[in-house]
């Protein structure tokens, strides 16, 4: 057949029906709507916000699950392991409530007595395996020695979860109470950085001209200062407390929300449902509030769930160089700090309050990416 | 071009005026003196250390000789030690901490290069998991964190390296390296895979496959150089992350960098020291984040820098 004289019968007219190639086919969802379904679809996310909620809560009721104070000090019962009832039986647990450690000496009964001098002299209360008989040479007996500490101090029926310090304070309740102090820090530092922040940039990207070009003179210079300068030198002026290493922390912090909500808001405020709104004469507040706020607190929410973290990194950092909190106040850092003086001898110290910094950090990180492929239309497929 | 570099500049020169002036009076509004741990010295004594030290002057007076003292390379006298001038302090111990911050800048950059572009290449694959896990543990955990475990599991418990000791070998350096190097590790890591992803699914790539270019050619000859280009914008934030680093890891490794250094002046009230490291580190900072964006440029044509503001 030849194709370029198709009889015409060949063709039939599509039928007009209603107009059908216009209508949306799936109910439509709002920006917000669809956000919250990536995000709950989000496995990862989910997890770490249900371990930052369960950290949250222990902070809360964890210093007041057990009758210690988190300053109560009491020598006689300094440095004792981390013991659980329940899991003191399984030995590889951490949670035994005993000292094991390896010694070295000449023969075994020299080793065994460097063991039971290491041991406040509770030879009753050490166990003793010989892991290898020596010759008498120097330090070639090995033996394994164990210490059961809540027994030699009378105090079977104690149970101290996570150990106690070099001043026989809980270290569950400091712990705990450490989390919440390090939480407070974070959370206020990070609102405080918000509330700057999106009013800095808001007023800098809307009124544009003078103004802005004048407000963004002062964040490039403010942005050259190194913030570990300014956070070093307000805290050494200042007098390390909460609220102190919070103003450190929001001195120049604010100026990186306040650089990209000024972004944002340039590149939408000559969009054309601003342009519309402004003819149809609404007022600059509600433009702001109604059309510029929603758009751009996706970021918002982002870059403050990313402040958190680096807040809580700079305060460990700042108890850690010394310059944090004072005892007995405890934050995560300042235990961490306390945990590396007898890292050698009594490890737990350090090991359950570097943990918990450790989860905390990873969940905010792995919460905030959630809440960024969340948010970002781009990721939307 | 050179009205770019001049602008910069003349920034550079105001940020480091206010640093300087702004510590200068933030320490002179703080207690003590070099006096205040010697209250045995006689009135005289007093006044012969306070004339030394320049205290005797009026503020301003001390403040125009300390900026003028700045502009020819003079960050003033150490209260501590004994009529050292800080310069010297700094020159004495830069050499550990720029060793240390150097072989983490290397060794995490290539490393992290690494990570992401096998990341990319096996793209949702096994080894890509991994590489996210390895990032995210790496940009998450506090660097002192991170080195106490080193220093427990590598040093104590195993006995591989030294616990805290530096003498410059390099055995010396490993475990200071190592923690200092997985924060630029991790965020190489995540970048590089981030844009090898991206330049991998753009277009000229597809070209290249079509014309018969090998695998390993087009990741190598076309996708990484590329996708690095922009890598070297965040060489800046991780030069500062690494100065933070470098204070927390020269106490932990017990390494005579400038670092442990600034951390003691603190603790002892020593405020030229103080000053002149706070300015060093500064100029530093700034330094470092204006040759990055000057690089930046040279390597991407496609950035023009001009004059204009927007």
């Amino acid at each position: 057949m030849d194709k370029n004289n198709l009889p015409k019968d060949l063709f039939v007219p599509l039928e007009q029906k209603e107009d059908t190639s216009e209508k949306i086919s799936r109910p439509s969802r709002t920006f917000w709507q669809d956000a919250r379904r990536t995000f709950f679809k989000n496995i990862p996310a989910m997890l770490a916000l249900i371990l930052l909620l369960a950290i949250i809560v222990m902070s809360i009721i964890g210093p007041g699950m057990n009758e210690y104070g988190y300053d109560d000090q009491d020598l006689s019962r300094a440095k004792m392991p981390a013991r659980v009832p329940g899991l003191e039986n399984i030995s590889w647990s951490g949670f035994t409530g005993t000292f094991t450690r390896e010694f070295e000496g000449d023969t075994v009964e020299d080793a065994s007595n460097k063991a039971i001098q290491r041991y406040d002299n509770q030879e009753d209360f050490i166990d003793i395996t010989v892991v290898s008989e020596g010759d008498g040479s120097n330090n070639s007996a090995t033996i394994e020695a164990t210490y059961h500490p809540y027994e030699a101090k009378q105090m079977e029926e104690t149970y101290f979860w996570f150990g106690t310090d070099g001043l026989g304070r809980d270290q569950w309740t400091r712990v705990w109470k450490g989390t919440r102090v390090s939480l407070i820090i974070a959370f206020l530092a990070a609102a405080i950085d918000l509330l700057i922040g999106v009013a800095y940039g808001g007023i800098s990207g809307y009124y544009g001209g003078r103004v802005d070009d004048f407000m963004q003179r002062i964040i490039e210079i403010l942005i050259g200062i190194p913030n570990l300068v300014v956070i070093l030198l307000m805290i050494i002026v200042l007098q390390p407390g909460i609220l102190s290493i919070t103003i450190a922390l929001t001195i120049t912090g604010w100026t990186g929300m306040a650089r990209m909500v000024r972004g944002e808001v340039l590149k939408l405020k000559n969009q054309e449902f601003v342009l519309a709104a402004r003819t149809l004469g609404s007022p600059n507040r509600k433009i702001i509030a109604k059309h510029l706020m929603p758009n751009i607190s996706g970021i918002i929410i982002i870059n403050t769930m990313f402040t958190i973290p680096t807040a809580i990194f700079f305060e460990a950092f700042l108890s850690f160089i010394g310059l944090g909190l004072v005892p007995p106040e405890a934050s995560l850092g300042t235990l961490i700090n306390t945990g590396f003086d007898s890292l050698r001898l009594y490890p737990y110290l350090l090991i359950f309050p570097a943990i918990l910094i450790s989860v905390i950090m990873i969940a905010f990180n792995i919460l905030g990416d959630g809440l960024r492929d969340a948010f970002d239309p781009k990721m939307h497929k | 071009m050179t009205r770019y570099l001049l602008k910069r500049v003349g920034y550079m020169v105001i940020t480091l005026f206010i640093i300087a002036s702004v510590s200068f009076f933030l320490m002179k509004m703080l207690p003590g003196s070099p006096l205040s741990a010697e209250n045995k010295l006689s009135e005289e004594q007093q006044a012969i250390v306070l004339e030394k030290y320049g205290l005797n002057d009026p503020v301003p007076v001390q403040y125009v000789k300390y900026m003028a003292g700045l502009v020819q390379g003079d960050l003033g006298t150490s209260y501590q030690f004994d009529s050292t001038p800080v310069t010297k302090i700094i020159s004495d111990r830069i050499g550990p901490s720029a060793i240390l911050g150097a072989q983490s800048l290397i060794f995490g950059l290539i490393f992290g290069i690494l990570l992401g572009l096998v990341a990319a290449i096996f793209h949702n694959g096994f080894l890509d998991f991994t590489s996210t896990i390895v990032a995210v543990l790496g940009t998450s955990i506090p660097s002192f964190v991170f080195a106490g475990l080193l220093q427990y599991g590598l040093a104590v418990q195993l006995g591989w390296f030294p616990v805290a000791l530096w003498d410059g070998g390099f055995e010396y350096t490993v475990l200071p390296t190592i923690a200092l190097m997985i924060f630029p590790m991790a965020t190489a890591a995540r970048f590089t895979r981030t844009e090898m992803l991206e330049v991998l699914g753009s277009d000229f790539i597809t070209t290249a496959r079509a014309k018969g270019v090998s695998g390993a050619g087009v990741v190598f000859k076309h996708g990484l150089r590329n996708a690095l280009i922009p890598l070297v914008t965040i060489i800046g934030p991780m030069a500062v992350g690494l100065m933070t680093g470098t204070l927390v890891i020269e106490q932990i490794f017990a390494i005579p960098g400038i670092g442990e250094q600034f951390v003691k002046s603190i603790m002892v009230n020593d405020y030229p020291t103080i000053m002149g490291t706070t300015i060093f580190y500064s100029v530093l900072f700034v330094a470092i984040i204006l040759v990055i964006d000057l690089l930046y440029g040279i390597i991407d044509p496609r950035i023009r820098v001009t004059g204009g503001d927007k």
